[in-house]
Formats: structure tokens, sequence, C-alpha cells
């Protein structure tokens, strides 16, 4: 049996699976049941100065697939509506009764040094395992200067992380806020403000839909919305594509990341994994679902773990980084086709009406005596994009094959079709 | 009478009405929008080849998912007026459900595509009549018969802008869906308010105990109106072919239904006691045999001359009368009806039957099934008025040519009277509007 557990920037956890700083972490009751159910750690909800936050009703919404799942979820919640004092009292607590799991706070306090001097020394006589900066939140706080309003500007990022780290021994995380243009620029400032890792990604900022009825954007609060942090597994391709950005960029790269980010299941944790994240962590799947979940994400991981051969987490993590790359590195020689099984086909003319409508005409329909149709690829027109395979429904119908058989490695930097092509020492960078 | 009167305790119109609640209960909202995800939404669609009235499934099934429920109405009363007593009556196992893509997976499940249709018929709320009619033509059409085919040809030629004014023979409207379907898939007085709904379109006028060769001829039709529409439906019923069938105890099966789809009360029926046997293969004889169960009769025994797969009512149907735990007793024909000597029914004389050589032959095999009474359900004939001019006619049924004219000038037809389709009442409804569309055309090449 694959062994899951991790350490991860000199945390231990006996599995990668954390709770993210939101509700499920917001307080003793909630963290002693997940750690009861089997997470491997949380990350305790954002601590900040007395007074504590307050917040307002209602405070979440969603957006559902065709079945009437969650897929995308968003909420206007603060940070922890709770005294510090109450909540670094039970932290201390809770970490003496789980000293196995991993108990990292989250913060968030003003720009100021004093500020964050104080909150970290306060924060390391609990005992927790590590510390995460709030940099992400993107409702309500970046409206009085911190959250997302921090994560924004690389500068202020750096020296945080450079304050966080001066005034305690504990391992620093700086949470990333996907609100940015380039994830790249805040993961550097946090590296080279000595942050330990960083973990993303925060909550986009979102409206997940209107009422109407009522003109009003979701949550609505007495008639009125604001735009809120988006999470749930819609948000999952865009924290997939941050994570690797940072983990293939040669100044980050090595950098430790938590992976955050619509994970709901074993496959996504070890899709975030295979790019480089050390540990991952799960909120929404845990507010739909409760905290069970952990239990078949568990054996998920370790069942497949087994069937890869993979024995610890650090023998797949960041496999797919290596083949994740520029779009100039990839293979202009590289050809498939679509091809329809036939005998799987139900017929339902999907790939064909896609194909005609919006792409490249290269599936044929042909009426058939019995008034079904048959469809063909048009091998010449096919161009592999995928599209067909995609709209078909039924599995593996619509396969992609290969088609360029012999033809040697080459990228858009070696194309004689490349105006601008780079005929240097790039042309066999990635090679 | 030979059979008894059944009376059922506290027989009021709920107690009838709770016997005969809906076969196939309404999906609730939520039930609707999980059914309609499921639909692929497929081009060029099997489902919509398979409809006879050719509706836009995976449109209207969209529109559903989307919460347009109006939008998803309008699509099915475009093609289909009759949509709301089709989708309760449809055959749609053997038509768009049977067609649907999803049968051919692993889960082997089509999307509900009727009970969907329902769901939007049933939900749709208009505030006026969903369809306006063109500017007025001038000219007036007669529809005989107020089944779904005469009503669906009425509402497509007012549509067009044509008065109608349809003659039925009955006291009330509807047809076989007032009459003659069961009562279990049409309930709480269906076929009414959907005529309601139809009339409020506007331009026709209905005339009810008008029958054809009795009230009206074809004649004063003819020459009254700009062209007609028979809809007549069939109103004779094949007979065994053995003796003594007008003897009392022998019965009808389209007249008992009848009867029991304008019963008030459980008490104006009478309904054996012990013992029945229905003879027939088609949705008429499930239909009796299961009523006859839910009536409370003990023993319903459905009797075919065939085996199972050659049976005309589907294998849906032939499941609901094993539901209703109605025996069905194949390879047997009726050989004699048994009598006592006060000349009551006891029972029916059955003749085994095998196929040879792809010939229906008798076995030297006989046997009796006690009853109380026989219903014949082995199809019906159109009894066309002598007094009316003929139609060619190649065998029992209205001949049509293109376009569903008949042999008489001005004179079109459609539904079950004619001897197109399978007598489904979907077809009947295309087989309407198709008519209409044609009236309609052949009215503005003579207005040039």
């Amino acid at each position: 049996m694959a062994d899951l557990s991790i350490d991860f920037v000199g945390i231990k956890s006996p599995n990668p699976f954390w709770l993210a700083s939101a509700p499920p972490t917001d307080k003793a009751y909630n963290v002693e049941r997940a750690f009861e159910a089997g997470w491997g750690g949380v990350v305790w909800k954002t601590l900040g100065e007395d007074p504590a936050a307050v917040n307002v009703s209602s405070r979440y919404s969603a957006i559902y697939d065709s079945y009437g799942e969650v897929s995308g979820f968003n909420n206007i919640e603060l940070i922890t509506d709770r005294s510090l004092e109450v909540n670094l009292r039970e932290i201390e607590a809770v970490k003496k009764s789980w000293p196995d799991r991993a108990l990292v706070v989250s913060l968030m306090v003003p720009c100021e040094e004093q500020a964050w001097k104080t909150i970290v020394k306060e924060v390391e006589k609990t005992g927790a395992d590590g510390l995460e900066l709030n940099f992400g939140c993107p409702h309500g706080m970046p409206e009085r200067g911190m959250g997302a309003a921090v994560g924004q500007v690389p500068e202020y990022v750096e020296q945080v992380a450079r304050w966080c780290k001066m005034y305690c021994k504990m391992p620093v995380i700086v949470k990333l806020t996907p609100n940015i243009t380039d994830i790249r620029f805040p993961a550097r400032a946090a590296k080279r403000g000595g942050a330990d890792a960083v973990s993303l990604i925060n909550t986009i900022n979102s409206i997940t839909g209107i009422d109407l009825d009522n003109m009003v954007a979701r949550p609505i609060v007495d008639g009125k919305s604001t735009h809120g942090g988006y999470c749930g597994p819609a948000v999952k391709p865009i924290a997939l594509s941050m994570t690797s950005e940072i983990a293939r960029d040669p100044e980050t790269m090595g950098l430790p990341i938590s992976g955050i980010g619509g994970i709901s299941n074993w496959r996504d944790a070890a899709e975030f994994i295979s790019l480089g994240a050390g540990c991952v962590q799960v909120c929404t799947a845990a507010m739909i679902y409760g905290f069970r979940i952990v239990e078949e994400m568990k054996t998920g991981l370790a069942n497949w773990m087994d069937s890869k051969g993979f024995e610890t987490i650090e023998d797949f993590r960041g496999l797919a980084v290596p083949n994740t790359t520029d779009w100039k590195y990839l293979n202009m020689n590289y050809k498939v086709v679509a091809s329809i099984d036939e005998d799987k086909c139900i017929g339902c003319g999907r790939c064909y009406i896609g194909c005609e409508d919006t792409s490249h005409q290269a599936i044929d329909l042909k009426p058939q005596a019995d008034g079904t149709n048959k469809f063909e690829i048009i091998e010449e027109e096919c161009v592999g994009c995928n599209l067909c395979q995609i709209t078909c429904p039924v599995d593996d119908c619509i396969t992609m094959e290969r088609r360029d058989v012999g033809q040697p490695y080459m990228n858009w930097t070696q194309d004689p079709r490349n105006p601008h092509r780079e005929v240097t020492e790039e042309s066999t960078h990635e090679a | 009478m030979n059979i008894q009167n059944k009376v059922v305790e506290a027989s009021q119109v709920s107690v009838l009405d709770e016997m005969f609640s809906d076969i196939k209960p309404a999906l609730t909202e939520r039930q609707a929008s999980y059914e309609s995800s499921r639909c692929y939404y497929c081009y060029d669609a099997p489902c919509v080849k398979a409809c006879p009235s050719d509706i836009n499934i995976p449109s209207f099934i969209a529109s559903i998912h989307n919460g347009d429920i109006e939008g998803a109405a309008e699509t099915i009363y475009s093609e289909n007026i009759l949509g709301g007593s089709c989708s309760r009556v449809c055959p749609t196992e053997i038509l768009c459900e049977q067609a649907c893509v999803r049968n051919k997976e692993a889960e082997c499940s089509p999307v509900l595509i009727g009970l969907l249709q329902r769901h939007a018929t049933d939900n749709a709320q208009f505030a006026d009549h969903p369809f306006e009619r063109a500017p007025s033509t001038g000219k007036t059409i007669a529809v005989v018969g107020a089944g779904p085919a005469g009503l669906s040809c009425a509402h497509r030629l007012a549509l067009l802008g044509h008065n109608v004014e349809i003659f039925e023979a009955q006291s009330k409207a509807g047809g076989l869906n007032e009459y003659g379907i069961a009562k279990y898939k049409l309930t709480d007085n269906f076929a009414q308010k959907e005529i309601d709904f139809i009339l409020e379109v506007g331009g026709i006028t209905l005339h009810t105990n008008k029958a054809l060769g009795k009230d009206i001829h074809l004649e004063e039709l003819t020459e009254k109106f700009d062209a007609v529409f028979l809809g007549i439906g069939l109103q004779g019923v094949r007979d065994l072919g053995i003796e003594n069938e007008d003897k009392p105890g022998i019965y009808n099966a389209v007249d008992f239904i009848s009867e029991l789809r304008q019963a008030e009360t459980a008490d104006q029926l009478v309904v054996p006691e012990k013992s029945a046997v229905v003879i027939g293969a088609g949705n008429t004889a499930i239909d009796m045999a299961c009523q006859l169960k839910r009536l409370g009769t003990e023993e319903v025994t459905l009797v075919y001359r065939r085996g199972t797969e050659d049976m005309s009512a589907t294998k849906h149907e032939q499941q609901i009368a094993k539901d209703h735990e109605v025996r069905i007793k194949t390879w047997s024909r009726p050989e004699a009806l048994l009598f006592d000597e006060d000349d009551k029914l006891t029972g029916i004389r059955f003749q085994k039957t095998e196929t040879v050589d792809g010939k229906l032959i008798d076995t030297d095999e006989q046997f009796d099934v006690p009853c109380e009474a026989v219903f014949k359900a082995v199809g019906q004939t159109l009894t066309y008025p002598a007094s009316e001019p003929t139609t060619p006619d190649s065998g029992s049924k209205i001949t049509t040519a293109e376009n569903f004219k008949t042999s008489i000038e001005k004179v079109y037809a459609g539904g079950d009277c004619t001897g197109v389709g399978e007598d489904l009442t979907v077809e009947a409804v295309q087989q309407g509007k198709l008519a209409a569309i044609a009236i309609d055309e052949q009215l503005k090449t003579e207005g040039n």
C-alpha cells in the first residue's frame, strides 16, 4: 500500500489532504471533526487583529452543472469573525490533541511591520506548525487594504513575507491571489521575501449569476450584492495552469507549492501533485459533501499510486512539469486525426454538427437506407483538434490516431514556415 | 343480463377516479430538470424522425432544461396541437423513445420524451392562445369528426386564416380521446380541457350530434363549404366469426370502454365479478383487460390466436397487462361460446393453434375458460354511411391520394378512417395537420 505521508516545508502530515483556510476550519469544533474524519492537516481560517470582522447574511452562491451538482461556488464571507484570543486558545488545544496532523494558521493584518510582528509571535506560542499569509481574499478585505490588495503588489508580498520570516521560526506559506495578470510575479516576490512555500489559488473575483426577477447578483444581501470569491471544480483549470507556471518558472522552480482550487477527489489531487504541489488544500467539496469525502480521496489516491508503482507522493510529484511547455516548443510535425468507431457510434450527430458549423468540415454525414446516419472522418480536412471527441457522449467512440509516423521533432522556432524563426541555440532548448 | 352487477361500494366519482389514477404519473419539476439534462440534443435527431408529427424534440427538451416551459410547449404545439394527449397516449416505446440514441449505450435507457412532453404541455402557462391566426381568407371548411384528426385539421386551418365548422356525431368532441382511450391514460377530463384549448384559437365552430349520412351529407357540405375534411374514425367492430355472438354476455370492448369513460360513478357500470375473457391482441384488448381488473373482476384472461411477438400491443402494453395480473393466453382461437340451459353465458371454448410453414393451423387440442362475459377486441372497421358518395375503396377504408385528397372533389380525409398509417392518435394528428396545409395550398391556387 502506497505511503501517503508527506513532509511539506518541514510540516509533517499523514496524508497530503489539508482543509483550506475557510469556513470548514473556522473553529476547534470543525477542525476536530475534520481530524476525526482523517484529514491530514488544516489551515485555520484566517486570523486578524481584534476587533474581529463582522459578516453579513447571506454569504454564498453557486452555479450548477446540468445534473444540478455544484460546479462553482462563490462567497462573500470575511476572515474569522471570532476574537483572536479565542482562536489562539483553540489552536493551541487542538494542536496538543492532534500532534500528528498539520495545523497551519492563516493570517491577515494591515500591511504594517508591527502588526505582523505581533501576530506571528502570538501564533508561534500556540505550537502551530506554520503560517499561511492570506494575500488573496478578493472580497471585502481588499477594501480595507488587506488580502488581494497586498497580493496584487509583488513588493508588498515580498515585504510581508520578509517580516514574518524575521519574527518567527515557523515555515511561512504565501497564499497567492489569482486576480492578477501574471502569477509568477507575486510568486517570485514571495520567494525573494524568504517564504518557504506558496499556496494557490485563492478565490477568483466572481458574480455567479443574476436574479433576473429582482435584477441583483447573488448572493443577495437585502436587495444588493457584491462580487465574491469563486472556487469549486470550475476553477481547477485556472489553478492548475497557475501552479504549472510557478513550477516551471526558472526563478521559482523548486519552490514548494500547496495546491488549491476545485480539488474534489483523489484524481484532482494527483493532478496538482503531478504539477509539483507537495500537498493539496480542499474546501468547496467538503462544504458540499462533508468531511467524510477524505476517506475516498485517500483510498483512491493510494490505489492509483499502487497501480502505477508509486510508493510515496514524492515518486510522482512534478512528473507533469517537464511536459508543460511553451507553445513554441510543441512538435509541429505531430499529427493526429479523429477516428470514429462505427460500432460504438450511437448516431447523435453532435460530432458532425460541431465540426460542420464551427470547425473544419471534416466529418461526412452519410444518410443510410434505414433512416439513420453514418458519420465518417474526412482525414484530409481533419486537423486533429479534438472537438468531435469532446462533444461525443460515448466513451472511446472517437479516438485520436497518430498519422505522423517517421517524422522528426520540429518546433516552431525551427519551422521554415516561421518568418521570425529563432535559428540559434533556442531551437535546441527543449529537444 | 348474464353478468352480475358488480356494485363498487361507496361508488362515487372519486372512487372511480381513484381506481383509474394516472398509470404514468407526471414528472416533478426536479425530475423533469434531471431528465431533460439527459437529452444529447442530437443533430438530425432520430427521435424527430421517429415522431409521426415531426415535433422538434431536442429543441423542446432544451427549452425545458433552460426553464422555458412555455417555449417548450410552443415547440410541441407548433407541430402537434394535441401534444398534451399524445404525450399520454403515444406508444413512445415504439416511436421517439425507441429511436433515442441513449438506448444504444451501456445504460440502455432512453430519455423519457413522452413524460417531458407532458411536463411542458401540462405546466406551460399562456395568457392567451400561443398562436395567432393569419389574416382571414374568407374561406370556410367543413371538418367531419372532432377526433384527433379533425381537431388537428381544424386548428391548422384556423391558424392559416380559414373559418372552420366541425360536425361531430357524438354529443362530445374528442373522438377516441374522449370515448376510446383507457381511463387511466387520460385522466382528469383531459380530452375536454384540450379541446377548449384548441378552440381558443378562434374561427372554429363545433356542432355536436351531427352524424354523417344522418344529420349531414357530403353533397350539402361540398356545396356549402370551400372544402371538406373527413376524420370520421372507425365505428364498426369486427366479429369473432363464431355462433351466438349476438347473445347477452358478449360485448364489444370499445363500447364498454366508452361507457366507462362517460360513467360518473362506478355503479353505472356492469362489471363481471369473477371472470371475464378478452379476445384480441391490440392496445384496446389490453386496455379492456386492465380496466376490468381495476374495476374488480377477479380473473381476466386475454386470449390471442398467435404468440406474444405477433401481438400488435407493444411490449410495454403487454407489461402493463402483466402488472395488472391479467392472464395472457396465446396460440388459441375462439371456437364456441358456452351457455347453460337458461342461455346464460358460462364460458368460451378455445381451439389451440400453431403455425406450420407460416400458416396458422389448428392442433387437436381444445380447452374451455369459464367466464361471465366475453369482450371482443379484434379490431375496428369503417362503417361508411351508404347514403354518401363512395370513395374508391381498396378495402375497408377511405382511400386517399397524395395530399389526403379523396376521389371526391374538394373532399379530403385523414386519421383512422383512411388506409394511411397504423391508426395511432399521433398519426391522425399529423394527417389532419398535413391535410389542412394541403387544403390551404389548394384554396390559394384556386384563388389565383
